[in-house]
């Protein structure tokens, strides 16, 4: 299924705002063109094109995957919905599964000396380490990741 | 993206990830090393000069790697994080699983 972009000006009507709208198979295959496709549209923009090429890419990588994994369970039959609303002061990216949630809260510190040398673990840990801000939705199906301007 | 494979004189197999290393990608790289470990090789360096990002699925995988490697008697090297890279290492403490060099030649040189 190729994936199709939806790029509107945001309702807020500024210079630089705009929002995007992005379905993902669940399918890990797509993290990769998903996140080039989001990327794209920052060049030029707000976001530093450093933090455009580390930050903006590896926090939506981890959170697509983790939707798709965990949120989707790789279920074919389910989307992953991206929307990105995009400001003259902060980019917001909202990532959301059709899975039943977890509560990040009991997620395990992966740099503990225990869990360091385990493969898995590490992605909501690396997530929030590089955007500015993070919140979840009370059913804990949904990540809103905030980069602020810079 | 893409992963290239090159071994040297000492036998030393430089790993070049062009790119990303990531969810999408992590078993190609995987699959490529190990073939190179069932074929003899036992020193390895992966090479990040051209890498945009990792994820932590790409980290996990360098974490696995690194363990085979090591169980077979042999040394994996990383080389080339750029100033973003080096910090996610930092900041997941990977730094002091991984001997990191700051080029390719240099961690060469260390073996």
């Amino acid at each position: 299924m190729p994936l199709r972009l939806d790029v509107r000006p945001s309702a807020t009507g500024g210079e630089s705002d705009f929002e995007l709208a992005l379905d993902v198979p669940s399918d890990l295959g797509y993290v990769g063109p998903a996140v080039e496709l989001i990327a794209d549209r920052f060049k030029g923009g707000v976001l530093s094109p450093r933090r455009v090429r580390f930050n903006l890419r590896t926090a939506l990588a981890e959170a697509l995957a983790n939707a798709i994994a965990y949120g989707n369970r790789h279920d074919p039959r389910r989307l992953v919905h991206v929307r990105v609303e995009a400001g003259r002061d902060a980019v917001h990216i909202h990532v959301t599964d059709a899975g039943a949630g977890f509560d990040p809260a009991v997620v395990p510190d992966p740099t503990l000396p225990g869990r360091l040398e385990r493969e898995d673990g590490r992605g909501l840990f690396v997530l929030r380490s590089l955007v500015d801000h993070v919140a979840f939705s009370a059913a804990g199906n949904s990540i809103c990741l905030t980069l602020r301007a810079g | 993206m893409s992963f290239s494979l090159t071994k040297n004189k000492s036998g030393v197999v430089v790993v070049g990830v062009d790119g990303q290393l990531i969810v999408g990608n992590r078993q190609d790289l995987k699959q490529k090393v190990l073939d190179a470990l069932d074929g003899g090789a036992r020193k390895f360096v992966i090479d990040f000069t051209k890498t945009g990002y990792i994820d932590s699925s790409g980290l996990g995988v360098l974490v696995s790697l690194s363990k085979k490697i090591r169980e077979q008697g042999g040394d994996l090297r990383l080389a080339g994080l750029n100033e973003d890279l080096q910090t996610l290492f930092e900041l997941t403490k990977l730094d002091t699983l991984f001997a990191i060099a700051k080029t390719p030649a240099e961690a060469l040189a260390a073996f």
